[in-house]
């Protein structure tokens, strides 16, 4: 084996921080390398350096590619040796074909003059390579995320890649479509695409890569063999400690019942004729932490926004009661009113106002508990996004810094302060820890059994069923709109949840 | 131990160059043009007459930041305002209504106008680009009829007090005169003179008091001496241009009423609730839905504001001209909408300040004064504003970037 890719002591300083701290990686030809980290380690840092984002010069130290020094000062000087990054959030053209987005910049043209014969043949070739099965003229947006994830990789294809990147592939993924993509790149593996892929989820880690880099705080940690690597040997190197466990202890003695949602019916906001939850009725104790399972897609989302101020769908039907009393919950500010609080899935485009500081997020739901007569009183502001701060221990300089400066586990966070601010005795947590590091996780699952605790009840949301195991009491099964099993801690297991959902 | 503490002065004016590069900037044109025009600029009468003349630009770009922070933009102001000055012609001069009354009700029709719009913006999400350019053609259209495609005018003295009076000086003449005697003046307004020192130690009181109760909660804050400096220019400033203006004719009516508004908008954008869900409302609409926040209220009534603010300019351009024309207010909203962004509001929303917006609209209104009165063609004039407004916006785009 030969080295295809060398990066010797990159040095990354930014402004008063120092990203990347003498790192080192080394990448041999035809070998799946995975690089692990919390988030904020530097392993992005480290793909942009790599991949001329950051050109040469902006940094310290060397890149040796396939044998000599490479000095890329663009994206596209990367690109015309074979580097082609996939980032996590995908760089498709939603309105735009498969094979139109296939050849985006690279279009199959004479004199400016698409022969779409070409890049429609050629895009039924990468498409079959990769495994999916669509017409090359069908629009991005009508596939799911997992096919975009594959179109993505066609079209990295395309541009003869040698050295595949990708960015957290699967972190938008249900499991089969997460294992598809990881034997796609084992499949790429054996035609002799070498490939980086930075991932959170360690099973799948192990399941592909041939060496494990773990870089921490902007340096690297270790480079180990997988074979016969254990995961929580990599957890250890990321974090810095021993975890041996994942999931905080907790004994939970759930109270009276709490929250009920009786014969939820909503439909499609625009296909009107598309029932997205069906007849759902589940309810939560105080002191609880209920679980919904269920594949994305599923309706555990809608089902959760529209109980929220019906916030989704339309045509929404069924009662919500709170201490066995039918609840008004028609608008956001009313559910709020009656209790409840909604974590939304994705904290950058429908939690924070990303511009503004922690205080402004931290008080944004609740301004009336900071002001008198309609005037705000920023002194009490600050001292509630500070008491917040300390509670749930989010790492910052101080309140007044923009949320968009902080790591994802931070910024969850500050999502969770604005929600505790309303003071809710629900709360419904759309994937909480998505996208966020190991460390930041078992804080986030601290707080929530603190929540519970203190006699909240709360609603989980989860894709990832072990995290759904190691934390709920009762968990829920949804399944195209229905809620299909109901099981307890006790009964519960993967293998009955995919049954649940499976035997539909 | 200096050598640090320079760079940390150097990294502060980097971080926040926006704030001090405007003031600088306004501060940079007006000494240029007073050198140029031979110290024209800073006469007594011309300042009179650049507040006079940009007053109305000044009112509108309060209402105008509050629609562009919410990611809205309202393209028909001009329009409104031209149509509010012709309604009150109408009323005045042709029905002889009650001066007083007519204010009020223009001010309401004003509402109704801007409410008209919003509700599209709102409630239909058409986007406000669209509706108020609409807007615009209606009321354009509207003015023409209403007048008939003539000049209305001239109005009553009662009406034209509101942009062409002055206030009355409180306080004994024998005062003044001493005081011009012992300043080799013609004449003191004292009031004026006094509002000057009053105005200055307000904005060192509140700027001392933000500065402890940052201290206060450890907040960083900008170094002493960038706080000294700023503040002294500003006060100083206001001393100076309200000393001018008392050896004039003393305070304007109408630089009251843009000095109490440009002090409540702020108030209300900085300091309370529903200033603070603007701002969440341009930043991330989503996210601000989610928060509880009635999003479709706060834009209908971002745009009832604007109207209202539209129509207290029109009153004022009609009573400053005495006269409503059919093409008042022509292309006004885009002076408006480039006072704001100069101002550092952002396109995209959720940025901006009043007191940003309220610099922006003098910057613009130096510049148009300074080139009138070198005799710049309104060709060059208009070049050279419209290279400003696109340097200001670079200017801020670069040094996101730079910082990102």
């Amino acid at each position: 084996m030969t080295t295809l890719l060398e990066m010797r002591n990159i040095t990354k300083e930014f402004p008063g921080v120092k990203a990347l701290d003498q790192v080192n990686l080394k990448v041999e030809e035809g070998e799946i390398h995975a690089i692990c980290g919390e988030n904020g380690a530097g392993k992005s840092t480290l793909m942009k350096v790599l991949s001329g984002i950051y050109p040469i010069g902006t940094y310290d130290g060397d890149i040796h590619y396939e044998g000599d020094v490479a000095a890329f000062k663009t994206l596209s000087d990367s690109e015309s040796r074979g580097i082609v990054i996939i980032h996590q959030e995908l760089a498709l053209v939603p309105d735009l074909s498969i094979a139109e987005n296939i050849f985006l910049g690279n279009e199959r043209a004479s004199n400016g003059v698409i022969n779409w014969h070409e890049t429609n043949a050629r895009t039924e070739e990468l498409l079959k390579k990769v495994g999916l099965v669509e017409t090359p003229t069908t629009k991005v947006d009508s596939i799911g995320v997992g096919k975009q994830q594959l179109v993505e990789i066609a079209k990295a294809l395309s541009k003869d890649v040698k050295l595949l990147i990708l960015d957290e592939p699967t972190a938008a993924l249900q499991e089969n479509d997460s294992r598809k993509l990881l034997d796609l790149m084992l499949e790429l593996k054996s035609q002799g695409v070498t490939c980086i892929i930075i991932s959170h989820k360690l099973n799948e880690v192990r399941y592909v890569a041939d060496t494990v880099t773990v870089i921490r705080d902007g340096q690297t940690v270790s480079a180990h063999a997988a074979k016969g690597l254990s995961e929580d040997r990599i957890v250890a190197d990321m974090v810095g400690r021993d975890m041996t466990h994942r999931y905080p202890e907790h004994v939970r003695t759930p109270g009276e019942m709490l929250m009920e949602v009786e014969a939820w019916n909503v439909w499609h906001p625009e296909h009107g004729d598309r029932q997205v939850v069906k007849n759902a009725a589940f309810n939560v104790r105080a002191g609880e932490v209920v679980g919904i399972a269920g594949l994305m897609g599923s309706g555990r989302t809608e089902l959760a926004m529209s109980v929220f101020g019906k916030s989704y769908g339309r045509n929404i039907s069924g009662s919500v009661k709170l201490h066995g009393k039918e609840v008004d919950v028609s608008t956001v500010g009313r559910a709020i009113d009656a209790g409840l609080a909604y974590v939304t899935e994705d904290r950058k485009s429908l939690g924070l106002v990303l511009e503004e500081t922690i205080r402004f997020n931290t008080t944004l739901s609740n301004l009336e508990g900071v002001s008198k007569g309609g005037i705000l009183n920023k002194n009490e502001e600050t001292k509630a996004a500070e008491r917040y701060r300390e509670a749930l221990a989010t790492r910052t300089p101080s309140v007044f810094q923009k949320v968009m400066n902080l790591s994802g586990g931070n910024q969850q966070k500050v999502v969770l302060a604005k929600w505790l601010f309303t003071e809710p005795e629900v709360l419904i947590l759309d994937e909480p820890t998505r996208g966020i590091d190991v460390g930041a996780k078992y804080e986030i699952y601290t707080i929530i059994n603190d929540l519970a605790a203190q006699g909240k009840g709360v609603v989980m949301i989860s894709s990832e069923m072990p995290e759904l195991l190691g934390m709920c009491d009762r968990i829920y099964v949804m399944n195209e709109g229905a809620l299909v099993g109901e099981l307890t801690a006790a009964e519960a297991s993967q293998e009955r949840i995919m049954s649940l959902i499976v035997s539909e | 131990m200096d050598n640090t503490n320079k760079t940390g002065l150097k990294a502060y004016l980097a971080a926040n160059l926006r704030e001090y590069g405007l003031l600088f900037a306004l501060i940079g044109v007006m000494a240029f043009f007073q050198i140029v025009t031979n110290g024209t600029l800073l006469r007594a009468v011309n300042i009179t007459n650049l507040l006079l003349q940009n007053s109305y630009i000044i009112i509108m770009a309060l209402g105008m930041l509050v629609i562009i922070v919410g990611g809205h933009i309202d393209l028909s102001v001009g329009s409104v305002m031209g149509f509010i000055g012709a309604l009150a012609a109408v009323m005045i001069v042709n029905w002889n209504m009650n001066p007083l009354l007519t204010i009020a009700i223009c001010l309401v029709a004003g509402g109704v106008i801007g409410g008209a719009q919003g509700y599209w913006v709102a409630y239909w999400r058409i986007p406000p680009f669209i509706v108020t350019l609409a807007g615009m053609l209606v009321f354009r259209g509207l003015s023409l009829w209403l007048l008939h495609g003539q000049s209305v005018g001239p109005f009553p003295r009662e009406f034209t007090v509101i942009a062409n009076g002055f206030v009355p000086d409180v306080f004994p003449a024998a005062w003044g005169e001493s005081l011009a005697v012992m300043t080799g003046v013609r004449q003191v307004n004292v009031l004026a003179a006094v509002m000057g020192f009053v105005a200055a130690a307000f904005v060192i009181w509140r700027g001392m008091k933000q500065r402890a109760t940052n201290k206060a909660y450890g907040i960083e804050d900008e170094p002493q001496s960038f706080f000294v400096v700023r503040t002294g220019i500003v006060a100083f400033a206001l001393i100076f241009v309200m000393w001018k203006l008392a050896t004039f004719r003393g305070l304007p009516n109408v630089l009251i009423t843009m000095g109490v508004l440009t002090v409540i908008y702020a108030f209300l954008t900085e300091n309370t609730v529903i200033g603070r869900r603007v701002y969440a409302m341009g930043g991330n609409e989503k996210a601000a839905k989610l928060s509880g926040i009635n999003t479709e209220r706060l834009t209908f009534l971002a745009f009832v504001n604007m109207g209202v603010l539209a129509a207290a300019a029109g009153l004022v351009f009609a009573a400053r001209l005495n006269t409503a024309t059919p093409k008042a207010g022509f292309a006004l909203e885009l002076d408006v909408i480039a006072a704001v962004f100069i101002g550092g509001a952002s396109m995209s929303g959720g940025v901006g300040t009043i007191v940003g917006a309220v610099v922006g609209a003098f910057l613009m209104g130096v510049l148009n004064n300074g080139m009138s009165i070198m005799g710049i063609g309104i060709d060059y004039q208009q070049m050279i504003k419209g290279l400003v407004l696109l340097m200001a916006v670079v200017f801020d785009v670069y040094n996101k970037q730079k910082q990102g």
